[in-house]
């Protein structure tokens, strides 16, 4: 008395588990690429989020006193310390690189590939701009204020082990980005896309981009403002 | 807005508005540290202007706010699980700062 229609059309046994997980059907009606997307930056939410809660704990169960993230990274300018400098720049950048990534989305579905691929180059360049900021400050507190994984002059050893993991696994994806965006523009000026008749890639770069951008807003907050 | 063929068209000057915006509020958090703001004040400011541009982000520039409602629900719901994590490694590490205190000092 099973409720399920039997159906002899319908495979089993092996034959029928690769049919039924390989049967073209949508869940979410939006292009798989984005939903794969999505589901990719999610998975990538929860390795962000448990290195963020990693850092928590270890900073709040230290009896040592915390580096203050101001002094650390202030940038000396016109004879004064000034806090963060640096980190803000960083900031202004990876914003105005979504900025322009989230135009080149909309030049491609209009179908105007070339200024597309220039916007992608330009959010590609401020993408380089920010990890050769990120290289500057981390051989500065490398070499010049002697921060180690493993411990520090100003503070909880914890610090430093935190810090590279984090920015550093954040800098790894700029990194990758960039050389996606390049990659996905390169092919919108060779007309790929065209003649598919489908930009739905510069979106979905631009989702990973955009969640690049994302992921800096907690850092930025958390390890640096904290 | 969202067409049929799930393609996201939305004016350039909604972009340009919401990177202005953004730019605002990275300005102001920053301006809790120049500004040297402690405590409470400190705490609610950076979390409510980290909200706010992360908000911003995914739903303007992600486009969130315009994907279907189921998509939405799959890929904002499950990071709440964080939420417990971090519940739980907060406790945890009061309670290592405590036995800290106790027999390490």
């Amino acid at each position: 008395m099973s409720a399920i229609p039997t159906n002899a059309s319908v495979p089993i046994g092996l034959r029928g588990f690769v049919s039924d997980w390989s049967s073209d059907r949508n869940t979410f009606h939006v292009a798989w690429g984005k939903a794969m997307m999505w589901i990719f930056l999610l998975s990538d939410t929860f390795i962000f989020g448990s290195f963020l809660t990693g850092y928590m704990t270890v900073r709040a169960s230290t009896t040592v006193p915390w580096p203050n993230p101001s002094q650390v990274f202030s940038l000396h300018v016109g004879g004064t310390d000034v806090p963060l400098l640096l980190i803000a720049i960083m900031t202004f950048v990876l914003i105005s690189s979504s900025g322009t990534m989230a135009m080149a989305v909309n030049c491609a579905y209009r179908r105007d590939p070339r200024n597309a691929a220039r916007l992608m180059f330009v959010s590609a360049a401020f993408g380089i701009m920010f990890v050769s900021m990120q290289a500057f400050e981390w051989s500065k507190l490398i070499l010049d204020e002697g921060v180690r994984p493993w411990g520090n002059p100003m503070g909880a050893a914890q610090f430093g082990s935190t810090f590279f993991m984090i920015t550093g696994f954040h800098g790894l994806h700029v990194t990758v980005g960039v050389i996606y965006l390049i990659v996905v523009a390169v092919r919108l000026l060779l007309g790929r896309y065209e003649r598919k008749g489908n930009y739905q890639i510069v979106e979905i770069a631009g989702l990973y981009w955009h969640f690049v951008d994302l992921v800096w807003v907690f850092i930025f907050a958390l390890f640096y403002l904290w | 807005m969202s067409t049929a063929s799930g393609t996201q068209q939305h004016p350039i000057s909604l972009y340009l508005k919401i990177w202005a915006l953004l730019f605002v509020l990275s300005a102001m958090s920053y301006m809790v540290d120049y500004l040297h703001f402690q405590g409470l004040l400190r705490w609610s400011l950076i979390l409510v202007f980290m909200m706010l541009k992360a908000g911003l982000i995914v739903a303007v520039f992600m486009h969130m706010a315009w994907e279907r409602m189921a998509l939405v629900y799959a890929i904002l719901v499950p990071p709440l699980a964080l939420l417990v994590l971090v519940g739980l490694m907060a406790s945890e590490a009061g309670h290592t700062f405590l036995t800290r205190l106790l027999y390490f000092r």
